[in-house]
């Protein structure tokens, strides 16, 4: 599915819960699938001795996939062809997050009708975790 | 930089989804118009073909995550003060199950900064071009990477 041209404003936005009481178990599943296996995000024992922080956190790159879980949904598969993001704070374990797409313009290139969004990612105190900027196809 | 074959799997589509917790079928088993599509942060995955990837630990050598003790090396690992700071892909095709992509990393800019939470900030440039087996680019990716001084002060 694709959006429609016709169908968007600038303006409108979509927004999604992307997580909730993040857990260290989905972070060692990330590690696994990602393939990333800096003990920062999954050795709390590491974490917490030798490397100075409360605990574990999340890999910058699971809250850029859940951002962009939200993307698809929203946007559809396979029209995306820019995506891009600032890591503006960490993810902890426990967080609830919260991404949203706001569309900024509407526009043709190439001959393709395209979408420009913001997203944005914040956590359950509305502390941004994840700023970006995104372009998707559309119908 | 050494270049890195990429195998795109359907098994580590749906994985990668699971741990997403993405539940879109397109990963589940694709669909007919477009196949099983990767996510938009796949890509990151190559991590999983580099052999030299220093994020994984090899057989044989130490690790520095905690074992019998808190580290697996003496003294602060020289990659304990890495993080990521900024991610960019840019889409020319999407990226399916069946690809084989070539992927070459080669190093960017790199600048200081003074940070109040954690010190000096080294940032360090990365681009990465995903070829396909035409050599077409299919993914250029952009990475930031930044040392910290000092562990991010939280609040």
């Amino acid at each position: 599915m694709t959006l429609k041209a016709s169908e968007l404003k600038v303006g409108a936005t979509h927004k999604e819960r992307v997580a909730s009481n993040l857990s260290r178990t989905q972070l060692v599943q990330y590690a696994g699938a990602s393939g990333d296996y800096n003990p920062l995000h999954t050795d709390e024992v590491y974490t917490t001795q030798v490397a100075g922080y409360p605990s574990v956190f999340a890999h910058g790159m699971l809250t850029m996939g859940l951002t962009g879980k939200m993307l698809t949904n929203f946007v559809g598969d396979g029209t995306l062809t820019k995506f891009g993001v600032r890591f503006t704070n960490q993810v902890w374990p426990g967080d609830t997050l919260d991404s949203t797409a706001t569309v900024t313009a509407i526009r043709e290139e190439g001959g393709h009708k395209l979408v420009d969004l913001t997203v944005s990612t914040v956590n359950q105190d509305g502390k941004e975790v994840v700023s970006g900027t995104a372009t998707a196809k559309l119908d | 930089m050494t270049k890195i074959t990429f195998p795109v799997e359907a098994t580590h589509i749906k994985m990668f989804a699971a741990s997403l917790f993405d539940e879109n079928p397109v990963y589940q088993g694709g669909s007919k118009e477009l196949g099983v599509v990767a996510p938009p942060t796949f890509p990151q995955a190559v991590a999983q073909f580099d052999p030299e990837y220093f994020l994984r630990p090899k057989p044989g050598e130490a690790w520095f995550g905690s074992a019998k003790g808190p580290s697996g090396v003496e003294g602060k690992a020289s990659s304990s003060g890495g993080l990521h700071a900024e991610q960019h892909f840019e889409y020319h095709r999407n990226l399916v199950a069946g690809d084989v992509l070539t992927v070459e990393t080669m190093p960017g800019k790199t600048w200081e900064k003074e940070s109040k939470r954690a010190g000096k900030l080294m940032f360090s440039e990365r681009i990465t071009e995903y070829r396909d087996q035409k050599g077409e680019l299919v993914i250029t990716a952009r990475s930031v990477g930044v040392r910290t001084e000092r562990p991010v002060a939280q609040g």
